[in-house]
């Protein structure tokens, strides 16, 4: 623990820190531009410019020279203040300062240093430099004349992202950053490299030209695309959300987020249910509220207790227990929110979530993945088993061969493997101090995998003191926050079907498969359009993630809070309020009258959904399951870009699933 | 600068020309060698001796310059396990490699303070009554003019260099005359074409003279 002065305080900081993080950590801040807390250090804009003692007489750059005892570090000087002008005045020679024009102005780390360290004039009076134009894809929208070289994007495409599609090529004056051929970029991680940019030379496309940061009104939100819950913020414009940016969150999403999460909003606005809809003489018509609740009550007063719900991906909590609330109103107990048809038991919660944690998951060893691509299903749980297989784990994998950005061993698509491990990798799960599996959901579908999975847990001693490495990776964001709730049957929709409910409710459920329930009146509460909707009987429409406060239980348990950023468009109402009109009507009327009497409800229900930010404990306990799989998994994302109501409805999805993934070339539209 | 669209793989000639490059039976065993220089799983180190060999290959596969389309490029880096990206910026990076075509003798003249000092200005006079352009292919492939920066040979400025040889202490002449035998198929003498050996002083030397005649002890002269 290096002890040493900046500007007189003394501060004391970990092994292997750098003069940056002193100074930091003795309150000074370090104007920087290619140095990035979660990057390799790169030292190449001088911009952190300090001087130090011992050392040369000049001013050095303090992201990479590491802390030494006894050094004395100042940041104050005048030799220090006139470098980093300096500094400052060489990357604003061939910099276009055409801020009005760049969607970087308002949140500008060029912009806002200039300010500090900048002069009034330029004293260049040759020709700048200008730099064509990459392609990078349809999310990144370059202007590669503003870059500085800071090779951040770079670094966050190699070591995160694990695509090394982006460098630095040429030299000198002529250096510029380019993607490999001008191709799209083929991560579902690239969005992070225009945040990272800390000019305007990368930036958002689908944001391109939209609006100024300091218009922008904040949520603090929970995404809903997956079931990471990345935590994010949802900035509003005329009532219209216009970008979706990540919260640092060092517990689940870091500082990332997913390019579905940023750029689906635009789906949001499209294809949206505004108004209620009954079907008459077999085509829906649009009708008002009074009239749809009236339809659905005659109907449910009808059904008695014949009553079901399926919940889909994009749930929060509230709604669910709200919905759930509504059916035991009318004794029915027949919910379930698996729309793939899972029939796993589901007593035990912890057989079912993804127990070692997200951030925890770096620390495995060793680790095997049944039956998922976690880069499509949780990207970044993805970086994180990247990051693990940096420092030295092993990871093996049975089921469908994807590229994960990291070695991965595959020992073959039969999920009968799993009960018959080649011994050295039997070997290697025994010599691991923190094994893992890691059970996609499409290898939960396949009867017997769970309790394969749960006998390697046994045989491995995947549970033990301090470690749980039994995981299965949720791909949607109401699993966990249904399974807490207990929105499920034991026999799973195949057992709802089974019941003939004459009344269906599908609150944003489209994925399942309706066939079963051919008959069942269906009622569609949800937001947009899609499958669901097609089939509805009558359609109440409802708020989407962004249209309302909601609580989100995320793949590992913890329970997050996500506000409210706009209002829902039309008549679109909140979910739970759909619910509470309809019981009235049908005469017994649930026990809320606002959003935060159905919370406390649910607390009282559920305590442990009352801990904000928290992991939900789930004491560890081996549920009774079939064991004996055979076959093959399906992968449960089959095209990142198009898993939900939102994404499908999203022309920038709709074109990243064509062009990234199906190879599709797309005319660029003049600009 | 080179564009990269000049060269581009995706280039239907160009793909169709070079996306079948493979080392030749020689060179396969050259490039193995070389990688054998570097420890296990460090073997991308060697992306620059074997981008420079692929420029041989290519050199002598066409009987004219040496240079690398993105076929090859994507080749070593192939052969070394790293993503073209990578191998593409090391090309990039290097002026040696060449990313155009280029004709059978690359003419790179020196351009930099001491050459320019000691009459570079007349050697790319020389090359360009010879007819030479810069970045161009002329005398049915046989050169291409390019101006470099410092080669490290600045004791015996102007220097040019011809492919893999210097030649020193150029004037106009004697430039002139170095191009023509090029392009007659001769091999003219690398070194300084003055005649002077390597970069001793001309004229002889003018300290530490008394050394050149005997072995002479200085120190008792030292102050
Ligand atoms: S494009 Fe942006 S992030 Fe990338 S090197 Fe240039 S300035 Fe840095
Ligand atoms: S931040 Fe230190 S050199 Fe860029
Ligand atoms: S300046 Fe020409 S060789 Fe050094």
């Amino acid at each position: 623990m290096p002890k040493l002065t900046v500007d007189g305080i003394e501060v004391e900081v970990p092994n292997g820190s750098t003069v940056l993080q002193a100074c930091e950590a003795a309150g000074k801040e370090i104007p920087r531009f290619c140095y990035h807390e979660r990057l390799a250090i790169a030292g190449n804009c001088r911009m952190c410019l300090v001087e130090a003692k011992p050392g040369p007489p000049k001013p050095q750059a303090s992201c990479a020279l590491p802390a030494a005892d006894g050094q004395e570090i100042r940041t104050d000087t005048l030799t220090v203040k006139k470098a980093r002008e300096g500094v400052m005045e060489f990357l604003l020679i061939n910099h276009p300062l055409d801020c009005p024009i760049c969607d970087q102005g308002g949140q500008c780390d060029l912009q806002d240093l200039a300010v500090g360290y900048g002069r009034g004039m330029s004293r260049f009076e040759e020709n700048k430099r200008a730099v064509n134009e990459k392609y990078m894809g349809p999310l990144i929208a370059t202007a590669m004349t503003r870059c500085i070289q800071c090779t951040r994007c770079v670094r966050f495409a190699e070591e995160v992202a694990g695509v090394e599609e982006l460098g630095t090529v040429f030299r000198g004056e002529n250096m510029q950053i380019t993607a490999y051929l001008d191709a799209a970029l083929t991560s579902e991680l690239s969005g992070n490299v225009a945040d990272l940019c800390p000019v305007g030379a990368l930036n958002h496309k689908p944001y391109h030209f939209e609006s100024r940061p300091w218009e922008l009104r904040r949520a603090p939100a929970i995404d809903v695309f997956d079931a990471v819950g990345t935590n994010i913020h949802l900035s509003s414009r005329a009532r219209q959300i216009v970008r979706a940016i990540p919260r640092i969150n060092d517990d689940v999403n870091e500082e990332w987020a997913a390019d579905k999460t940023r750029y689906a909003i635009d789906g949001l606005y499209r294809n949206r249910l505004d108004r209620p809809w009954v079907r008459r003489e077999g085509k829906l018509q649009p009708v008002d509220w009074a009239e749809a609740l009236a339809v659905v009550a005659e109907r449910m007063r009808a059904a008695n207790a014949s009553v079901a719900a399926v919940a889909g991906a994009l749930l929060d909590a509230e709604t669910m227990a709200a919905a759930k609330s509504l059916l035991r109103s009318v004794g029915s107990d027949l919910y379930e929110h698996r729309q793939a048809g899972h029939a796993t038991p589901t007593d035990g919660l912890a057989a079912l979530r993804f127990n070692s944690g997200i951030a925890g998951i770096e620390e495995a060893d060793a680790i095997l993945l049944v039956g998922t691509n976690p880069r499509w299903e949780a990207p970044l749980v993805n970086t994180r088993l990247r990051k693990a297989v940096k420092t030295g784990s092993t990871v093996f994998a049975i089921g469908e061969r994807v590229d994960l950005t990291y070695p991965v061993t595959w020992l073959g698509e039969d999920l009968s493997l799993l009960g018959r491990l080649p011994a050295e990798v039997a070997e290697r799960f025994r010599g691991a101090s923190k094994p893992a599996v890691i059970l996609g959901e499409g290898a939960t579908l396949v009867e017997g995998t769970l309790g394969d999975a749960l006998d390697f847990a046994n045989t491995f001693n995947l549970v033990r003191e301090g470690w749980n490495g039994f995981n299965v990776l949720s791909t949607t964001a109401s699993a966990q926050g249904a399974l807490m709730l207990g929105f499920a049957v034991p026999g799973g929709l195949a057992e709802l079907a089974a019941r003939r409910p004459e009344v269906l409710f599908l609150l944003g459920a489209d994925e399942l498969e309706l066939q079963p329930f051919a008959g069942a009146f269906t009622v569609y509460v949800g937001h947009h359009g899609d499958r669901g909707a097609r089939v509805a009987d009558v359609i109440l429409p409802s708020a989407s993630y962004a249209e309302k406060p909601g609580t989100y239980v995320n793949l590992e348990g913890r329970v997050q809070i996500s506000e409210r950023a706009v209002f829902p468009p039309g008549d679109a109402r909140e979910d739970w309020s759909i619910f509470r009109a309809l019981s009235d009507l049908l005469g017994t009327p649930l026990p809320f009258d606002t959003h935060d009497q159905l919370r406390a409800r649910m607390y009282a229900e559920v305590p442990a959904l009352a801990r904000i930010n928290a992991v939900a404990p789930a004491p560890w306990s081996v549920p009774v399951a079939p064991t004996g799989a055979s076959g093959r998994a399906t992968l449960p994302v089959q095209d990142f870009y198009l898993t939900d109501p939102i994404s499908r409805a999203s022309p920038t999805m709709r074109r990243c699933s064509a062009e990234i993934l199906h190879g599709q070339t797309m005319a660029e539209a003049a600009e | 600068m080179a564009d990269a669209s000049v060269n581009d793989p995706n280039h239907p000639d160009i793909r169709a020309r070079w996306g079948g490059f493979a080392w030749t039976a020689e060179n396969r065993e050259r490039a193995a060698a070389i990688i054998a220089r570097y420890p296990p799983g460090r073997q991308q180190s060697a992306v620059m001796p074997l981008l420079d060999l692929a420029q041989r290959q290519v050199a002598e596969e066409t009987a004219s310059g040496g240079w690398l389309p993105m076929p090859v490029i994507e080749y070593v880096a192939r052969e070394l396990g790293m993503p073209p990206m990578r191998a593409y910026e090391v090309a990039t990076f290097y002026t040696m490699f060449n990313l155009q075509p280029v004709g059978r003798y690359l003419v790179q003249v020196c351009g930099t303070t001491p050459c320019m000092l000691q009459g570079s200005d007349d050697v790319f006079a020389a090359c360009k009554a010879k007819g030479l352009k810069k970045g161009e292919i002329t005398h049915g492939g046989l050169f291409t003019l390019a101006e470099v920066e410092c080669i490290g040979a600045c004791a015996n400025a102007p220097v040019v260099q011809v492919n893999d040889d210097n030649y020193e202490d150029l004037d106009f002449d004697r430039t002139l005359a170095i191009l023509n035998a090029l392009e007659r198929g001769e091999s003219p003498a690398p070194g300084s074409s003055t005649g002077r050996q390597t970069s001793c002083p001309e004229g002889g030397p003018t300290t530490l003279r008394t050394m050149a005649v005997e072995n002479h002890d200085y120190r008792g002269e030292w102050a």
